[in-house]
C-alpha cells in the first residue's frame, strides 16, 4: 500500500500518481493529508507536507480532486490525516465529506485513545475503515483497545521514530505472532519500508506493506527531472508490488482487504 | 485544582490536554508519569530539588516594591516576583533542575529540549552541565538568529545546539523537531519540554516545578504585605512562568490572576501570538487548548517581538482557567512591551526580558485602575540581558518611525 502526500508535487498530480500506483499493482493508496506540524513525520514527508501547504493545497481542495479521480480508480483510498485536522472540521462533518469524496477509510496517527470513540462512531456510520496507530512497544491491554477501535485492519508501526527511509528490513515476527493473538484484524506495516526486499520481508508476516518516504523521493526526483509522475509511481511501485504479491502468493496468506 | 474531569482519564483539565500523539510516545509517557509520580512521593527526591533550587539556582528570588513603577501608574502599588534573579536569568531553571534529576532518577543518560527565546535551552544545558547529562537543544534559525548570544552560552555550556529550518523557523517548528527527535531515542533520552505545552504529564510536571514560584510569592505577599495581593501579573507564552505563579493562588478567591500574551503588531491573524484571546480549541504538539489555526486546522503563523512568547498555542491549564473564568487574559503590544521595557529600567533599574515587559505593560494599566491601598504583584519572569541587542533594533526603527510619523502624519500613532 502506497502512501502519498496529496498536493506534492502539486494537487492536479494526485490523479495521474493514483492511477500509476493502480497500474503498477498496488492494492490500496494512502493519501497523507497535509499538516502544518507532522510530528511523527521524518524530514521527506514533512518538507513534502511543508511544500503543499506553501502551494495553497487545502483539505477542501483534497476532497474536491478525489471526488473527480475516484470514478478512474477500483482501489481503496485511505486518507491518513491529524486529528487537528480533523477536529477543527468536525469529526462528524469531516468524516462525512471523506465518504462522500470516495474515500474508503481513513488513519488517525495521533488521535488521543481516551476521546476517539466519537470518531469510531462517525466512521461506522459511514462504513469507513478506521485506524489508529500500534507501536512497536504497545502494552498488550492497550493493543486491545486501538484493535477494537480499529475498523477492517490495523496500521501497525514497523519501526520506533519516524517515517523515513531505512537499510534494514524491520522484523515483525514476533509482534505480529502477539497481535494475532488479539485481533483477526489484516495487519497493515509502515515506517521506514523502501525497498522490495522489505516489503517481501513484511510481508512473511504482515498483510500489507505502506511505502511512504521512498515514493515521495521517487516522485521528487521525477518531478525534478520532469518526467510524467504516473509513469513514475507505475515504476517505483510495481516491484515492490510483486514482491509483495509473490511473496503472499508463496505463503497463501491474504491481503488486505478494505472496501 | 487541576479539574481533571471523570471518563476522560488522567491529564484533562476539563476538556483541554489530553495526549495527541503518534502511539511510538505513548509508553515513553506512561514510564514518565509513573516515574514522576514516584519522584513526587518522594522526601529524597523533594529534598534534592530543594537543595538545588537553594544553593545552586538561588532561591527563593526576591520580592521587590516598586514604587516609582508604582507612581507611574497612579493606582495600586506594584511588587515584582524576582524571577529574573534565579541562575541564568529567568524562571526557566526551576522546571530544567527538576526534570534533569528525574532524568537521572530515570536513568536517562541523554537530553534533548526545544527553546524559543534560548533562556529554555539555556537553562536545560546548565543543568545538564551541573549533572554531568549530554544535551542537545532544538532551535528554530530565526530564533538563533535573535538570539545569537544564548546560542553561544548553551554552547559553552557543552549543549550542542541543532538549528532547524522548517516551517516558520521558530519555537514551534524547534518543538516539532524535539518530538522527533524523542520518538526515535525515547529509551536513552529524556526530553525536557520547557513549557506546559504538550502530551500529559508534560503539563502537570512543569506547573509543579514552577509552582515553587507562587508557594514563594505567596509566603512573601502573606509577611510583607500582611495579607493575599489583590491582583497577580503573568506574561503568558506557553504559559509556564503564569502557571508557576498562578497555581498557589488559584484557590483564592480574592486574588484576581491576569495573564498577558503577546499582541504583537495587531489582531489580524499572523501579526500576534495571542491563541487565549483570538485563538480556537484545537490540538498542537499533543495537547488540546486554544491554538492559532486556520479554519482547516493548519497551524497559523504568529508575530511578537519576543522570541519567547512566539507560540501559537499555549498549556491546557491556562484553556482551562479561561473557560472557568479564573484567570483573565489580555494582550500586549510589541509597542506596549518595548514601552514597558525602557520604563522598568529607567524607574526601578531592572531591565526585563521582552517577555516580561509584556507583563509589565498590562500591570501597569491593571494597578492604575486600582486603589493605593491595594497590592499588584507582576512576574517578573526573566532578564533583559539577551534582548538588549533586538531592543535596540526595535527601539531605533521606532523612532525613526515616530520623527517620521511626526513629519508627515502627526494624527498617526
Amino acid at each position: 500500500m502506497p502512501f502519498v502526500v496529496a498536493g506534492h508535487p502539486a494537487l492536479p498530480q494526485l490523479g495521474p500518481i493514483l492511477r500509476g500506483l493502480e497500474r503498477g499493482g498496488a492494492d490500496a493508496v494512502e493519501i497523507g493529508i497535509p499538516f502544518s506540524d507532522p510530528i511523527a513525520d521524518g524530514p521527506l514527508i514533512a518538507a513534502a507536507m511543508h511544500d503543499a501547504l506553501e502551494l495553497g493545497v487545502t483539505v477542501d481542495g483534497i476532497l474536491s480532486e478525489v471526488r473527480t479521480i475516484r470514478p478512474s480508480l477500483e482501489m481503496p483510498i485511505l486518507a491518513m490525516v491529524s486529528i487537528s485536522i480533523v477536529d477543527r472540521l468536525g469529526r462528524t462533518d469531516f468524516v462525512a465529506s471523506l465518504a462522500s469524496a470516495g474515500f474508503d477509510g481513513l488513519i488517525v496517527p495521533d488521535a488521543d485513545l481516551n476521546v476517539v470513540a466519537p470518531l469510531v462512531e462517525a466512521a461506522k456510520s459511514h462504513d469507513l475503515a478506521f485506524s489508529t496507530l500500534l507501536a512497536p512497544d504497545t502494552a498488550r491491554e492497550r493493543a486491545i483497545v486501538i484493535a477494537s477501535m480499529a475498523r477492517e485492519f490495523i496500521y501497525l508501526l514497523a519501526r520506533k521514530g519516524l517515517t523515513g527511509e531505512h537499510r534494514d528490513a524491520p522484523d515483525l515476527r514476533d509482534r505480529i505472532a502477539e497481535i494475532r493473538e488479539i485481533t483477526d484484524l489484516p495487519l497493515a506495516a509502515g515506517f521506514g519500508i523502501s525497498t522490495p526486499e522489505h516489503v517481501k520481508s513484511v510481508v512473511r508476516d504482515a498483510d500489507a506493506a505502506i511505502i511512504g518516504s521512498a515514493l515521495v523521493r521517487a516522485i521528487n526526483d521525477a518531478a525534478r527531472s520532469g518526467d510524467d509522475l504516473g509513469d513514475a509511481a507505475m515504476d517505483f511501485i510495481s516491484p515492490m508490488a510483486s514482491a509483495a504479491h509473490g511473496e503472499q502468493g508463496a505463503s497463501g496468506s491474504g491481503r488486505v482487504h478494505i472496501d | 485544582m487541576s479539574g481533571a474531569s471523570a471518563g476522560l482519564g488522567d491529564g484533562r483539565f476539563g476538556a483541554f490536554g489530553g495526549r495527541y500523539v503518534p502511539e511510538t510516545l505513548i509508553t515513553a509517557l506512561e514510564e514518565l508519569e509513573l516515574a514522576w509520580n514516584e519522584a513526587r512521593a518522594d522526601p529524597e527526591f523533594e529534598a534534592e530539588v530543594s537543595a538545588c533550587l537553594r544553593d545552586f539556582v538561588g532561591r527563593p528570588t526576591a520580592f521587590t516594591c516598586a514604587p516609582r513603577l508604582s507612581a507611574r501608574a497612579g493606582g495600586a502599588m506594584i511588587w515584582l516576583k524576582r524571577e529574573d534573579l534565579a541562575h541564568t536569568g529567568a524562571h526557566k531553571i526551576n522546571n530544567t533542575v527538576g526534570q534533569v534529576l528525574l532524568a537521572r532518577r530515570m536513568g536517562k543518560k541523554r537530553i534533548i529540549a526545544e527553546t524559543g527565546a534560548g533562556q529554555h535551552g539555556v537553562a536545560t544545558a546548565t543543568a545538564c552541565a551541573r549533572y554531568g547529562l549530554a544535551c542537545e537543544v532544538y532551535m528554530g534559525t530565526e530564533d538563533a538568529r535573535r538570539q545569537s548570544l544564548n546560542v553561544f552560552r548553551m554552547k559553552l555550556l557543552g549543549a550542542e545546539v541543532h538549528e532547524v529550518d522548517s516551517g516558520s523557523r521558530t519555537l514551534k517548528d524547534a518543538t516539532n523537531e524535539a518530538m522527533r527527535d524523542w520518538m526515535g531515542s525515547v529509551g536513552e533520552t529524556h526530553y525536557i519540554l520547557g513549557s506546559v505545552v504538550g502530551p500529559h504529564p508534560f503539563p502537570t510536571i512543569v506547573r509543579e516545578l514552577q509552582s515553587v514560584i507562587g508557594v514563594e510569592c505567596r509566603a512573601q505577599c502573606l509577611k510583607v504585605l500582611g495579607g493575599l495581593p489583590d491582583a497577580v501579573v503573568a506574561c503568558v507564552g506557553g504559559g509556564s512562568n503564569a502557571a508557576g505563579i498562578f497555581a498557589p493562588f488559584v484557590t483564592d478567591a480574592t486574588v484576581r490572576l491576569i495573564g498577558v500574551e503577546a499582541g504583537g503588531r495587531g489582531d489580524q491573524p499572523g501579526q500576534h501570538a495571542a491563541p487565549l484571546t483570538f485563538g480556537t480549541p484545537g490540538v498542537l504538539h499533543g495537547s488540546l487548548s486554544y491554538v492559532l489555526q486556520d479554519r482547516e486546522g493548519q497551524t497559523s503563523n504568529v508575530h511578537s517581538c519576543s522570541a519567547g512568547l512566539d507560540y501559537p498555542g499555549v498549556g491546557p491549564e491556562h484553556a482551562f482557567w479561561k473557560d472557568s473564568g479564573r484567570v483573565e487574559y489580555m494582550v500586549a503590544t510589541d509597542a506596549d512591551a518595548l514601552e514597558a521595557f525602557q520604563s522598568l529600567s529607567r524607574l526601578e533599574g531592572i531591565i526585563p526580558a521582552l517577555e516580561t515587559a509584556h507583563a509589565i505593560s498590562s500591570a501597569v494599566l491593571i494597578a492604575g485602575a486600582m486603589p493605593a491601598d491595594q497590592h499588584v504583584v507582576v512576574n517578573c519572569s526573566g532578564r533583559g540581558d539577551k534582548d538588549v541587542q533586538e531592543a535596540m533594533r526595535l527601539l531605533e526603527a521606532r523612532d525613526k518611525n515616530a520623527s517620521k510619523a511626526g513629519r508627515v502624519s502627526p494624527a498617526r500613532e
